[in-house]
């Protein structure tokens, strides 16, 4: 059909209707990939919808490894009416449209600069199918197995991944093989040779697994030994406490009298969430809960709580496009700001960045020991992109040596800032405590005195620098600085922030890398900051909000610190970063020049 | 200041079977105004926790926001107390009644506490069954912020500044039988020998007990033509029983099946005894209990005793299944899979 052969490097993307089984077929196709060895990435762009509104699902195979999204459609599978003719205007000239050629496309549709792979789908599936509902499901994977042919998969690759996707249910096996075939065959008979899509199967990936951060976070919180866990639903944080309860019906219950070493409660809202999470740690449980902005801002008053009366949480906050209703199934990384000052008075709050699931899964671990020895909440920040799409991460791994540390090992001396605890019930003449907000003495008693309070306050900030030093390490990209320019990022920036990293090193341009996982900043960060004349914040908001952060509590000015921001719900591309960093450094370079 | 209390005590102070004074279980001196009701009330708890040989340390102490939820500072000094955020101590109590099965919970909540800013969390701690004991000091007026109405002021209360109340009241107990709570009882700050046994018996209560407590504010609202007024809730009140606290060691003497006496075996083997004034109603039966908050609201009168007690329904603890252990007393070798169970789900996710 056309041009220079792509093995290993396009962009597939699925225009779907929502609610009719698509997703579990394009995961498949994706899987299919991944066995083979190859780098491949999806990204799941859902309305807010059950049933009947646009969706499409981005696949993005790289042989390079690069796993941002890519701008850019090489093939476009297109079988919803609704969005068709956007969908096929927004096919890369020489890409590829495959859609359903049981309805004749209008002609006003059709485009010289691309090519089209009519397949009569419906018209298969009428033929094939008797049942209504086996028509609408098979349909998707019909042309799957027909995409599997014209990129020339090893068809053996399905059989595998069926027979695992449904063991136990192995008569489904059959019917599933049958649909790719449909596909496969009829692009056999009907298409001839010269698509220039191509996936060969490599050896790329080693011992990578594939799944999303929500899992590893649910996951993460069984292995860091959570007991209690509240949640109010919603999108994109639900699968968090979901996976929670899969993982505990698992791991923490009798099979034998079914008592359970957890409770996870779905309280009424958010505020009551987070409240059964600070009374469960105020009594000595590990307890979390997972929430987006909307939940975020509910929790405010009762964070500050928890930050004056010292009491260790950990919150998973899966941001996502704000506000309230705005795009709430959409990528973002804005709730920074609300997260790190969050409450009434003077707060602040740890924060993690996790960029990949494994990180999710030791980040939310690591969160119940750093927050109980800081006794202080925690905050994970992760985005709707990393919690709710597939990525291929490092495999989990847990160090059975590893102790719970809950703050009671820590010596006094070597951190008078962290007072003691107690939990009630301990012993039964000594130690209660009444817990409380702001006033309170050092021996715990109610005061309104001056003096007491700003002592206590003062206190909390020597907390805070203490903190420094638990919180996870900034990962740089170098040994040594290599040019006064640096790039500064976090969370999921990191996948496409890495290929915009090689993408000037192939163009003989230097710029310095790090990732931060953390607030308060750490020492590696604050020293990249002061050795680089120019960074690059690269963050996922409108209002550069790690910018302001980086402003205020390193007294950064404006001028040394240069957004690059991405806000339109979808994550950063590489080709977005290299452009607005290239357009910044000419601009940069010109000033100081004249 | 409400009491001085004595540095010194008698050395022959009586001692309960934990070799415990009262003394051991009265708190910090008071800062609420002189004659407030809810003194009375901490009185009573303190009593009550001393009569049932309560460890201290084995019952936390929760409030929210106000002048009822600043009591507990008042009372248990030797137990764990936490001072929450308004209308919010329902879900701290769920949480920390969940990390510890093995505590007895009491928490302490005002009329703006409950019925505005937390009747969310109410509602819904009474739909968990969550096992504690909840204690609204209901004055029909916010204190604090000096003597606004509160949602529980009746419609036609007159407030200190001559201002007649033009909206309905929540009447709480009756919600709390609509709600399902298991435990519901009414009483009078100024009735001691009511309310004693009344907290005595929601101790003993396996599930949510409820005891709205009407406690006059002497400085806010306890004005003529205030209905929470000290004169009006005497002139009112309207008993629905006579109580007595039978623990389950102690010998029962009288025969309480006989006649009007009534005994209710409770979920500890202790009895509730009582003589009941109105025959039609019967504390066991949840549609009479709400006919006979009905009709008192009708004819004007607040009726007191324990209006409503179920003693079937699991607690949150049954209804979600936790192990024996406390959640809070599990180590790493309980909780965590260990990695030698990752290598399976690893292996799922490839």
């Amino acid at each position: 059909m056309s041009d220079k052969l792509k093995i290993n490097d396009f962009v597939v993307r699925f225009a779907n209707v929502n609610g009719t089984g698509s997703a579990s077929a394009n995961l498949l196709f994706c899987k299919a990939i991944f066995r083979m060895g190859v780098p491949v990435t999806p990204k799941n762009i859902f309305p807010s919808n059950i049933q009947g509104l646009p969706t499409w699902y981005e696949v993005r195979v790289s042989e390079k490894g690069y796993l941002g999204r890519r701008d850019g459609i090489d093939i476009m599978v297109a079988v919803n009416a609704q969005s068709m003719e956007a969908d096929i205007k927004s096919v890369s000239p020489g890409g590829y449209l495959l859609y359903d050629s049981s309805k004749k496309l209008p002609d006003h549709f059709k485009r010289e600069d691309i090519h089209f792979i009519p397949i009569p789908l419906m018209e298969i599936c009428n033929a094939t199918y008797t049942d209504a509902r086996l028509r609408l499901l098979f349909k998707n994977i019909i042309y799957v197995g027909a995409l599997a042919e014209l990129m020339q998969f090893d068809f053996s690759v399905f059989e595998s991944l069926l027979a695992d996707q449904f063991k136990g249910k192995e008569k489904l096996i059959a019917p599933n093989i049958n649909a790719l075939k449909l596909g496969a065959d009829y692009v056999k008979s009907n298409f001839k040779k010269g698509f220039n899509l191509k996936v060969e199967r490599r050896d790329l990936l080693g011992d990578a697994i594939m799944t999303d951060g929500n899992s590893a976070c649910g996951l993460g919180a069984i292995y860091g030994g959570a007991t209690f866990a509240a949640w109010y639903p919603i999108t994109p944080s639900t699968s968090v406490v979901e996976a929670f309860m899969d993982y505990a019906d698992e791991f923490r219950e009798d099979k034998e009298t079914g008592k359970r070493k957890v409770a996870i409660i779905q309280a009424e809202d958010e505020l009551a969430a987070i409240g059964m999470v600070i009374g469960a740690n105020w009594n000595g449980s590990r307890a979390f809960t997972a929430t987006s902005g909307p939940g975020l801002s509910l929790m405010n008053e009762f964070l500050g709580l928890a930050y004056f009366a010292e009491i260790p949480l950990v919150l998973i906050d899966v941001q996502r496009t704000g506000p309230s209703t705005g795009m709430p199934t959409r990528t973002q990384q804005s709730d920074i700001l609300e997260a790190a000052y969050a409450s009434h008075g003077d707060t602040r709050h740890v924060l993690l960045f996790p960029s990949t699931p494994k990180e999710c899964f030791d980040l939310t671990a690591a969160a119940f020991d750093l927050s109980e020895q800081l006794q202080t909440p925690v905050i994970i920040m992760t985005d709707l992109d990393l919690g709710m799409n597939d990525h291929v991460s490092a495999p989990f791994i847990w160090d059975d040596n590893k102790e719970y540390q809950r703050g009671k090992v820590l010596d006094y001396d070597e951190l008078e800032e962290i007072t003691y605890r107690t939990i009630p019930g301990t012993h039964p003449t000594k130690g209660s405590f009444f817990t409380r907000g702001t006033s309170r003495d050092e021996y715990a008693a109610y005061t309104e005195n001056s003096p007491a309070y700003q002592r206590n306050m003062d206190r909390l900030v020597k907390k805070w620098i203490t903190a420094r030093d638990y919180v996870p390490s900034s990962q740089l990209y170098q040994q040594e600085n290599e040019s006064e320019y640096g790039m500064l990022f976090f969370g999921t920036s990191q996948y496409s922030a890495e290929e915009a990293m090689d993408n000037f090193k192939e163009n003989n341009h230097k710029v310095d890398g790090i990732r931060i996982k953390s607030f308060p900043f750490d020492s590696i960060a604050i020293t990249f900051l002061e050795q680089h004349k120019y960074i690059f914040v690269i963050e996922q908001n409108r209002d550069a909000q790690m910018k302001s952060l980086l402003m205020i509590e390193l007294g950064i000015s404006a001028e040394r610190l240069i957004s690059v921001l991405n806000y339109d719900g979808l994550p950063i591309t590489a080709s977005n970063i290299v452009n607005q960093i290239t357009h910044s450094l000419e601009r940069v370079e010109k000033y100081t020049t004249v | 200041m409400t009491f001085i209390k004595p540095k010194f005590r008698h050395p022959d102070l009586p001692k309960n079977k934990l070799g415990y004074t009262i003394s051991y279980y009265e708190g910090a001196l008071s800062t609420l105004c002189a004659g407030c009701g809810h003194d009375s009330i901490s009185a009573a708890i303190i009593q009550s926790a001393f009569e049932m040989n309560i460890e201290p340390h084995k019952l936390a102490k929760l409030s929210g926001i106000g002048c009822s939820s600043k009591t507990p500072t008042y009372f248990l000094g030797n137990s764990h107390g936490f001072n929450s955020v308004h209308g919010r101590m329902p879900s701290v109590a769920t949480g920390a009644n969940m990390a510890n099965k093995e505590l007895l919970y009491l928490g302490v909540s005002g009329d703006g506490d409950t019925a505005s800013i937390g009747m969310g969390q109410f509602v819904h701690v009474i739909r968990r069954n969550l096992k504690m004991i909840y204690i609204v000091m209901n004055n029909g007026c916010y204190g604090l912020t000096k003597g606004q109405d509160s949602a529980t002021a009746d419609n036609g209360s007159i407030s200190k500044a001559g201002i007649v109340n033009q909206f309905q009241a929540i009447d709480l107990c009756g919600l709390a039988i609509e709600l399902g709570a298991t435990f519901v009882a009414q009483s009078f700050s100024g009735d001691k020998k009511q309310l004693i046994p009344l907290i005595k018996a929601a101790m003993a209560h396996n599930g949510f007990a409820f005891i709205n407590v009407i406690s006059p504010c002497v400085t806010f609202n306890n004005n003529k033509g205030s209905t929470k007024s000290y004169d009006f809730v005497r002139d009112h009140l309207e008993a629905t029983g006579t109580f007595d606290f039978v623990p389950e060691m102690e010998e029962i003497t009288t025969n309480y099946e006989s006649g009007e006496k009534h005994a209710i075996k409770l979920h500890d083997g202790s009895f509730l005894a009582f003589n009941k004034l109105d025959s039609d109603w019967d504390p066991l039966d949840r549609f009479s209990a709400m006919k006979a908050v009905h009709h008192a609201r009708e004819k004007n009168e607040i009726i007191t005793g324990l209006l409503y007690l179920n003693q079937g329904a699991m607690d949150l603890h049954e209804l979600v299944n936790t192990c024996d252990r406390p959640l809070n007393s599990l180590k790493k070798e309980d909780l965590c899979p260990g990695n030698g169970a990752l290598a399976s789900i690893n292996a799922g996710l490839r």
